[in-house]
C-alpha cells in the first residue's frame, strides 16, 4: 500500500542546524587565543574559556531547539534525516576525504551535555584552581578538550571522529598530569594515555576495515565514501557485508571503546586518572570523555548490531564486557578510602551499564543514561572537589580527613545526596528512568543473565555510595575536617598555591583556615552543584517511560527511526543534505525491515529495536533491591565506623577467606601488576634488548659494511680514476699545449729569411688555390 | 717580326742567366755585376717594347744610381761573409719549391688568360709628352706622394748613416 | 711578338727573385733580389702598356723605379747601421730570439 504523499513532509531546518559545525570551532579558536594571549589577560585566560564554552552552549541549545522543530515537522513514521554538510578536504588517487557535520538526535543530546557541563566546569575551575601555577594552560587544555569532543560528536565522517578522539586523549594526558611535578601524577597521566592508546589501535583498524569494506557499496548507492558514518550505517544494514569482516570491524571498534570508556580489562587507568584536578575528573573522566566510547558504539550502532547479531543472541562480546565491568568495578568501590576513587569506580561501573544496554539492543535507554549520568556524576565529582577545597584541606581521604560534614556544608551535602539517589536509581530521580530502563530492556531482549547482573550491580551501587556518603557526611569529624592541619597536606597544598609567595600566603591561608575550619564553598563552586542537582532530579522526566508514551520525549527526538529510505540526494559541499521522502510503508504501527532483513529498495540507517513495556511490578523489584542495598550499607557503616562493633572491626585480618578477598580487591585483581610488571616489563626488557641487538648488529652492521665498502671503493676511484684519468687528462693537455707551443715556437725565430720564406710560400699556396678555384 | 723575336729571345736568355747568377753566386760583387746585366737586359726589353723613355730612365737611375749604391753598400759592409755555406742560408732548399710552385701557378694563369695573344703591331711610340701628361694628369697625386717618399728616403738615409 | 713571352719572362724573373729573397744570407743580396722582383714587375707594366696602347704602364714603371731607388737608399742605410752595431749582415746571425 502506498502511503499518501501528504503524510511525508519536508523537514525543517534552521541556521543553528546548518551551522552546527561552529560548535567545536569556537572553543578551538578559544584555545588558540588562550595559548597565545592568555597570560596577559586580566583573568588569565579563563574568561576566554568561559566565553567560548558559553557560546558553544548557546549554539548547542539553538541546535537542539531547531532539531526538535525538525522532528516535529516530520510525519509520524518518517525517518528524520540528519542535517549533513560536507566539505572536500583532500583527494588522493581514488580516495576522497571529506570533513563535515552530521547532526541528528544523538549528536544533539551529547552536544548539549558536553557544552553544558564544560561551561559549568570552567566556572567551577575559576574558583578551584585560583592561584594555580599553570592556570592559563589548564584553561587552554580544558577548552581544547571541549573542542575535540564537540568535533567528534558533530563529525560526519570517521576521520574527523578519529581526530576528535585523539585530541581528547591528548588533553586528558595534559590535564591529568597538570601537577606533573609530583611523579605520581605524571605516571598516572602516562598510564591513562598508554592504556587508552592501546585501545585506539582498535579504532584505527576498525575505521580502515570499514572503509575498505564499505567504500564500494557506499559510493555506488549513496555517493559518499567509506568514511561517512551514515554511509557505513546504511551499508551495515544492507545485508551486503561479509559477516566476518563486520565482526572484525565491530570487535576492533569495541576495543577502542573498551580503552576509552574504561571497560574491563582496560579500566585500570580511570581510577589513577583521579590524580588530576577535580574539575578534570568531573568533566573528562565522568561525564564526557569516557562517554566517547559509548558514543562510538551508539553512533555506529548498525555495525555492531549486524556484527554481533545483537537481537539474535543471548550474549555477545559487548554485553559480556559490560556485565563484567559492572560487577568488578562495583566491588572495587567498596574498598576505597579516596572519595574520588569511589566515584571513579562508580563511573566505570555505570559505563558498564551503558555498554550492557547497547550490547543488548537497549539503545535509547543507554543513550538516555549518558544524558542523566553526566549530570549526577559531574555533580558528585564537583561535590567531592568542593569538600576538598573548603573542608578537608585538599585531601580526598574519607577515613582520615572527612566526616560529619553535613552540618558545615549543607549545599554540598544536599546536592550530593540528590545525585547519589539519582545514581542509585531511586524514583523519581533521573537515574531511575535511565538505569532501570536499561535493566528492563536488557531482560526484555532476551539477555536474562545480564539483567540479573544489572540488578546485582544496582544493589552494589547503592551499597558503596551509602558507605561513601556515611563516611563523608556523617559520623564524627576527622582530621582536616576537624580543623587539624597535617604536615602531609602541605604537599598537596604547595602545587595548588604556588601562585603566591610561599611563606606569607601560607601563613595567611593557615590562619584563614584556622579561623573558619571547614566551610561551605563559594558561589562559583556551589552554583554548578545546584544546577547539576536540579538536573539530576528532573532530567529523568524528559523520557519518563512509566508515565506513558507522551512523556518519552527523548525517544521521539533522539532515537533514529528505523525506516527504509528511498533515495538520497547527496548534497554538494556546503549544502545540507536533506534526504528525500522515505519509502512507502503500511499504515499504523509497523515493523520496518531494517535490521532484520535486507530492504528490497532503498537503504536503512538504523535497525528496528524493541522497547520493553513498562510495568510497575518490575520497577518495584529494582527499587526494592536498591533500598535494601542502602539500608544494609547504612547498617554496616554505622556498626563498623561509628560504633566500631568488635565483630566487624578487623574482620578481614582475622578471617582468611575475607582477607584473601580483601587483598584481591585492594590490589585491583592484580591487573595492574599484570600490566606493569609482566607486559610492560617484558616489552621494556627482553624485547627491547632484542630490538637493540638487531639495531646494533644487523642494521648498523649493514651500515658499517656499506661504509667500509665505500671507503675501499673510493680509494680505488681516487687512485685510478682521479689520479690517472682525470689528472692524466689535465697534465697531458698541458703537455700537449706545451708541445704545440714548442712546435710552433720556431716560427717566431727572428730570422728574416725564414719570415720571407714563409711569406712567399703562403703567397704561392694562396695563388695556387685561387687559380685552381677560378679555373 | 722575326727580328724582334730573336732579339727578345737573346736578351731574355741573357737576363735569365744573369738573374740566376745573381741568386746563386757566392761573390757579392759578382752578384752586383750580374744584376747590372739583368738591368741592362731589362732596358733593352723596354726598347723592344717601345718604351724608350723608361728604358733610358732605367739605365740612368737603376744602373747608374742604384747599382752604385749597392756597390757602395757592399764595400762598406764587407766582412767575412759566406764562410762555409756560401751566401745561402738554411732555407735555400725551401726556396726552390716555392719558386717553382709560384712560377707554375703564374704560368698556368698566364697561358690560360692570354694564350697566344699577339702584341699590337701598330705599336705607336709612347712619347715623353704622353708620359708627362699622365704624370701631371691622372697620376698627379701619386707623383706628389712619391716626392715625399723620396724626401723621406733622403732624410732617412742621412739620419741612418751618420755617425753619432 | 706574343704578349705572353714578356709576361713569362717577368714571371720567371719574379720567381728567381723570390728564390733569392728566401735563399740569400747576405742582406745586400736580399735587397738585390728585391730589385729583381721590382724589375720583373716593371717589365710587366711596360708590356701591358704596349698591349693596351696607353702610357699608364710607363708612368707606373717610372714610379716604381723611383720608389726602388728610395728603398735601396734607405735599405742600405739600415744595413750599414746594422753592420756598425753587429759587425755582421748575415741574416742568420741577426736573430735575437731564443729558440
Amino acid at each position: 500500500m502506498i502511503r499518501s504523499a501528504e503524510a511525508l513532509q519536508t523537514l525543517s531546518s534552521g541556521w543553528f542546524l546548518e551551522h552546527a559545525w561552529l560548535i567545536p570551532i569556537v572553543p578551538a579558536i578559544g584555545f588558540f587565543i588562550i595559548i597565545l594571549f592568555g597570560k596577559k589577560l586580566p583573568m588569565k585566560g579563563s574568561e576566554i574559556g568561559l566565553l567560548s564554552m558559553l557560546s558553544s552552549l548557546v549554539l548547542a541549545g539553538g541546535t537542539a531547539m531547531q532539531w526538535i522543530d525538525r522532528v516535529n515537522s516530520g510525519a509520524e513514521a518518517q525517518f528524520i534525516a540528519p542535517v549533513v554538510r560536507t566539505w572536500n578536504w583532500w583527494q588522493i588517487g581514488g580516495m576522497k576525504f571529506t570533513i563535515g557535520q552530521s547532526i541528528d538526535g544523538l549528536a544533539v543530546i551529547v552536544l548539549v551535555v558536553v557544552a553544558f557541563i564544560s561551561t559549568l566546569v570552567q566556572l567551577y575551575s575559576t574558583e578551584y584552581l585560583k592561584g594555580d601555577r599553570r592556570y592559563t594552560h589548564f584553561f587552554a587544555a580544558l577548552t581544547l578538550f571541549s573542542a575535540g569532543m564537540l568535533a567528534m560528536v558533530v563529525a560526519e565522517d570517521t576521520i574527523l571522529f578519529l581526530l576528535g578522539w585523539e585530541i581528547m586523549g591528548l588533553c586528558s594526558f595534559m590535564l591529568i598530569g597538570h601537577w606533573w611535578e609530583d611523579g605520581a601524577n605524571s605516571r598516572a597521566a602516562l598510564k591513562a594515555f598508554f592504556t587508552v592508546r592501546t585501545g585506539d589501535m582498535g579504532l584505527l583498524v576498525g575505521v580502515a576495515v570499514l572503509y575498505f569494506a564499505s567504500n564500494e557499496w557506499t559510493t555506488e548507492h549513496l555517493g559518499v565514501s567509506g568514511f561517512s558514518i551514515r554511509g557505513i550505517s546504511a551499508w551495515a544494514l544492507s545485508g551486503e557485508p561479509n559477516s566476518t569482516v563486520i565482526l572484525v570491524a565491530s570487535v576492533a571498534l569495541f576495543i577502542a571503546a573498551i580503552g576509552k570508556s574504561g571497560q574491563f580489562p582496560l579500566h585500570t587507568w580511570l581510577p589513577d586518572a583521579m590524580a588530576g584536578p577535580t574539575p578534570v575528573s568531573s568533566l573528562l573522566h565522568s561525564s564526557t570523555m569516557v562517554v566517547a566510547g559509548v558514543f562510538l558504539v551508539s553512533r555506529l550502532y548498525p555495525v555492531f548490531f549486524t556484527g554481533f547479531d545483537i537481537l539474535g543472541s543471548g550474549g555477545n562480546f559487548i554485553t559480556i564486557i559490560g556485565g563484567i565491568t559492572i560487577v568488578i568495578a562495583a566491588a572495587l568501590a567498596f574498598v576505597q578510602n579516596d572519595i574520588k576513587k569511589v566515584l571513579a569506580y562508580s563511573t566505570v561501573s555505570q559505563l558498564g551499564y551503558m555498554m550492557l544496554g547497547l550490547g543488548a539492543g537497549a539503545w535509547l535507554p543507554a543513550v538516555f543514561h549518558i544524558f542523566t549520568h553526566a549530570f549526577f556524576k559531574a555533580c558528585l565529582f564537583l561535590g567531592a572537589g568542593s569538600i576538598s577545597h573548603s573542608a578537608s584541606h585538599h585531601s580526598f581521604d574519607m577515613k582520615k580527613d572527612m566526616g560529619g560534614l553535613r552540618k558545615v556544608m549543607p549545599i554540598t551535602f544536599t546536592t550530593w545526596v540528590i545525585s547519589t539517589l539519582a545514581l542509585c536509581g531511586v524514583f523519581p530521580f533521573s537515574g531511575f528512568f535511565s538505569k532501570d530502563e536499561i535493566i528492563d530492556n536488557v531482560g526484555h531482549n532476551g539477555y536474562q543473565l545480564f539483567m540479573i547482573i544489572g540488578l546485582i550491580g544496582a544493589f552494589m551501587t547503592a551499597a558503596y555510595m551509602t558507605r561513601a556518603t556515611y563516611l563523608t557526611f556523617f559520623g564524627e569529624a576527622r582530621g582536616a575536617s576537624a580543623g587539624e592541619h597535617h604536615d602531609e597536606h602541605h604537599d598537596a597544598h604547595a602545587p595548588a598555591h604556588d601562585g603566591h609567595d610561599s611563606q606569607d600566603a601560607h601563613d595567611a591561608h593557615a590562619t584563614d583556615h584556622a579561623d573558619h575550619g571547614p566551610h561551605e564553598s563559594g558561589w562559583r563552586i556551589t552554583l554548578p552543584l545546584v544546577l547539576l542537582a536540579v538536573l539530576a532530579l528532573s532530567s529523568g522526566l524528559l523520557n519518563a517511560t512509566p508515565f506513558g508514551e507522551k512523556w518519552e520525549r527523548i525517544k521521539t527526538w533522539v532515537e533514529p527511526r528505523a525506516e527504509v529510505v528511498m533515495e538520497t540526494a547527496p548534497g554538494g559541499p556546503g549544502h545540507s543534505n536533506v534526504l528525500s521522502i522515505p519509502a512507502a510503508a503500511e499504515e499504523g504501527h509497523h515493523d520496518s525491515p531494517c535490521g532484520s532483513e535486507t530492504p528490497e529498495e532503498g537503504v536503512c540507517y538504523a535497525p528496528q529495536l524493541q522497547h520493553a513495556p513498562f510495568k510497575w511490578s518490575k520497577a518495584m523489584l529494582s527499587l526494592g533491591i536498591v533500598f535494601l542495598g542502602i539500608a544494609l550499607s547504612w547498617l554496616f557503616s554505622t556498626l563498623l565506623y561509628t560504633r566500631k562493633d568488635k565483630r566487624l572491626v578487623g574482620l578481614t585480618e582475622r578471617n582468611g577467606v575475607l582477607r584473601a578477598g580483601y587483598n584481591l580487591l585492594i590490589n585491583k585483581y592484580y591487573l595492574d601488576a599484570l600490566y606493569e610488571n609482566v607486559i610492560v616489563k617484558a616489552i621494556a626488557g627482553p624485547i627491547a634488548a632484542a630490538a637493540y641487538w638487531f639495531n646494533q648488529n644487523v642494521l648498523d652492521g649493514i651500515l658499517h659494511a656499506v661504509a667500509r665498502f665505500s671507503r675501499v671503493f673510493s680509494g680505488w676511484v681516487y687512485r685510478n680514476i682521479d689520479q690517472r684519468v682525470v689528472d692524466g687528462t689535465v697534465n697531458n693537455s698541458g703537455k700537449a699545449t706545451k708541445g704545440a707551443g714548442g712546435v710552433l715556437a720556431p716560427v717566431q725565430s727572428g730570422k728574416v729569411s725564414q719570415y720571407g720564406a714563409l711569406l712567399f710560400s703562403a703567397a704561392a699556396v694562396a695563388a695556387l688555390v685561387l687559380v685552381i678555384i677560378n679555373s | 717580326m722575326v727580328a724582334q723575336n730573336i732579339g727578345f729571345a737573346i736578351i731574355a736568355i741573357i737576363m735569365v742567366i744573369g738573374a740566376v747568377r745573381v741568386v746563386t753566386t757566392s761573390n757579392v760583387v759578382h752578384a752586383a755585376l750580374w744584376l747590372v746585366v739583368v738591368l741592362a737586359g731589362a732596358a733593352a726589353q723596354y726598347i723592344l717594347l717601345a718604351a724608350e723613355f723608361v728604358a733610358v730612365t732605367q739605365v740612368l737611375v737603376y744602373i747608374g744610381a742604384v747599382m752604385v749604391l749597392f756597390l757602395f753598400g757592399t764595400m762598406l759592409t764587407r766582412s767575412r761573409i759566406g764562410r762555409d755555406s756560401g751566401l745561402n742560408n738554411s732555407y735555400a732548399k725551401l726556396g726552390i719549391p716555392v719558386a717553382v710552385v709560384l712560377f707554375a701557378t703564374m704560368a698556368l694563369a698566364l697561358s690560360e688568360s692570354f694564350g697566344t695573344e699577339k702584341m699590337p703591331t701598330d705599336g705607336s711610340l709612347v712619347t715623353t709628352q704622353q708620359i708627362s701628361d699622365q704624370v701631371f694628369g691622372p697620376y698627379l697625386l701619386p707623383f706628389w706622394a712619391l716626392s715625399f717618399v723620396l724626401l723621406a728616403a733622403v732624410i732617412g738615409a742621412i739620419v741612418l748613416a751618420r755617425k753619432d | 711578338m706574343l704578349v705572353n713571352q714578356f709576361l713569362f719572362l717577368a714571371a720567371l724573373l719574379f720567381c728567381i727573385g723570390v728564390y733569392g729573397v728566401i735563399a740569400r744570407k747576405n742582406a745586400v743580396l736580399v735587397l738585390m733580389s728585391i730589385e729583381l722582383i721590382l724589375n720583373a714587375v716593371n717589365l710587366n707594366f711596360i708590356a701591358f702598356a704596349l698591349r693596351n696602347g696607353n702610357a699608364d704602364g710607363h708612368t707606373f714603371a717610372l714610379y716604381i723605379i723611383a720608389i726602388a731607388a728610395a728603398e735601396v737608399g734607405v735599405g742600405l742605410g739600415l744595413v750599414l747601421l746594422i753592420f756598425r752595431n753587429r759587425r755582421t749582415i748575415s741574416l742568420d746571425d741577426l736573430s735575437e730570439m731564443k729558440g
